[in-house]
């Protein structure tokens, strides 16, 4: 599967939003509702999916869904 | 000058049924929710009962991301008041908002929750405890998103008073109202603990029924053969509002809520003492709060956990109080068919007081065949519903720790 479309699925079950929202540029806290507990959560379910390690300062970049694309495509996260 | 309190919109989930009518219709006709529990596998468990909440679709009051971040009796709590603030038809405006408050009780919160990121930080460490542990199972969570849910910005509170904390919610609601620090409360009691940690804990404390082969029989107050009380999940909420309040936007009113009485026994952190009086004392405060005699009392909604002790107890304590006056008045337990839902219990029992003044009837008492004698000659209304003019309610709770609270519900008259 894409990492892409993994990422987004991860996002719909997390944050209860459907597919259609979930583009690149969607941001988590002005288009998807979410709140600092959510993506905080969010970011556990990508560690606990993908076997990577997000430190707290990495966090506070990633804002959109293309930037958790990105920043786990740093990670090498295929 | 206190003002006076109404009851003007009712909810409730019960394991009798997931609305005020079912869950009335359910105790009237003598119907016991308790089944085999499900929730976990209770194979190593020496109580394999409870009163579970069935065939409830969560999702017709809560989102799917709400769900997964909510404990259970946050859910539970959210859906009775959604069912009491439509049964008020009540909406609080902006301009109403710091006049309106909640008060949710309940004893233990969010156990389960607590014990699924336990189990997290066991086999896989504390990186992978949930952010949501915490507000899942603060106590205080119940209230805190019923106010978040209808804008009531007034007083917010959870009592934790163990088995009378629903009790306690509804009283306290009661008293913000009368003392003008509101004209609007959300209140009630709930718990959602059917959980390993929790059958395992009361059944270390030997209070649990282990009738196991007869789930529907477990649960008997007042009975000879009784061993013990049923665990249950379940939530009841009440809108009370001030007098003017309710009738000046036409509300239907239940009934008025005339008196509430709390006390503590101060005697053992589980047991009551002999006699029971801090039940005594409890039960005469709240009459000297509706400034009424025993003999206006039509109907008791007992505490009747249908453990050994405290039965017996409170049917001591009940003849203490009411005297010669015991033979003309009623007393039941719907925990015989709800079983015990802790701090969810006194909401209920409010609910089906309030009721009882409506439709005029008594809900029963079931799998009473063998009244124990050491409970004296009361009428527990044995079975069957009994068809009353029920003009007065007295609901008791009484809580570990010795705390205990009474209400007095009585029939609404402008």
């Amino acid at each position: 599967m894409a990492l892409e479309t993994k990422v987004i699925e991860i996002i719909m079950e997390q944050l209860g939003v459907t597919r259609e929202e979930c583009v690149p540029e969607a941001s988590f806290v002005d288009d998807l509702g979410a709140d600092s507990l959510d993506i905080v959560e969010l970011i556990m379910e990508m560690e606990e999916n993908f076997g990577i390690q997000i430190a707290d300062d990495e966090l506070d970049k990633i804002r959109t869904i293309q930037d958790v694309i990105d920043f786990l495509k740093t990670k090498g996260v295929k | 000058m206190k003002r006076r309190v109404l009851i003007t919109g009712l909810g409730a989930l019960t394991p009798v049924g997931n609305s005020v009518g079912e869950a009335w219709e359910g105790v009237c006709s003598g119907r016991s929710g308790i089944g085999p529990i499900t929730k976990f596998d209770c194979s190593a468990h020496e109580t394999k009962i409870a009163g579970e909440i069935k065939n409830f679709d969560p999702l017709v009051h809560v989102n799917k991301k709400e769900l997964r971040r909510y404990d259970d009796f946050i859910v539970y709590a959210l859906a009775a008041a959604d069912m009491a603030m439509e049964d008020a038809a009540l909406s609080i405006g902006a301009d109403q908002a710091e006049r309106a408050g909640v008060i949710v009780g309940s004893a233990i919160g969010g156990l389960p929750t607590l014990e699924k990121e336990k189990e997290k930080l066991l086999n896989s460490g504390p990186g992978r405890i949930s952010p949501f542990a915490i507000p899942a199972a603060l106590a205080n969570l119940a209230a805190g998103h019923v106010a978040i849910r209808y804008h009531l910005k007034g007083p917010i509170n959870c009592p934790v008073t163990a088995c009378a904390s629903g009790t306690y919610a509804i009283g306290d609601a009661f008293r913000m109202i009368a003392w003008d620090y509101a004209d609007v409360m959300v209140a009630g009691g709930v718990e959602a603990v059917v959980c390993p940690l929790a059958i395992g804990a009361f059944n270390a404390m030997r209070a649990l029924s282990k009738r196991n082969d007869e789930p529907e029989k477990a649960s008997r107050p007042f009975d000879t053969d009784r061993d013990g009380f049923v665990l249950s999940e379940g939530c009841g909420i009440l809108i009370l509002e001030e007098y003017h309040h309710a009738l000046n936007r036409g509300a239907k009113v239940y009934a008025e809520l005339v008196g509430y009485g709390i006390t503590s026994d101060a005697f053992h952190m589980a047991a009551p003492p002999p006699g029971h009086e801090g039940a005594v004392r409890c039960m005469t405060a709240a009459l000297r709060d509706a400034a009424m005699g025993p003999e206006d009392i039509d109907y008791v909604n007992a505490h009747g956990t249908s453990t050994p002790i405290n039965d017996i107890y409170e049917a001591e304590a009940i003849r203490t109080v009411f005297g010669d006056h015991v033979s003309h008045l009623l007393v039941s337990s719907t925990k015989s068919m709800t079983g015990h839902m802790l701090g969810g219990a006194g909401g209920v029992e409010a609910v089906f007081a309030a009721k009882a003044i409506e439709d005029g009837i008594v809900p029963p008492t079931i799998n009473l065949h063998k009244p124990d004698p050491a409970a004296g000659a009361i009428d527990f209304v044995p079975n069957i519903a009994r068809k009353k003019d029920v003009r007065t309610v007295m609901s008791n709770t009484f809580g570990f720790g010795g705390a205990n609270a009474v209400l007095i519900l009585k029939k609404f008259e402008p």
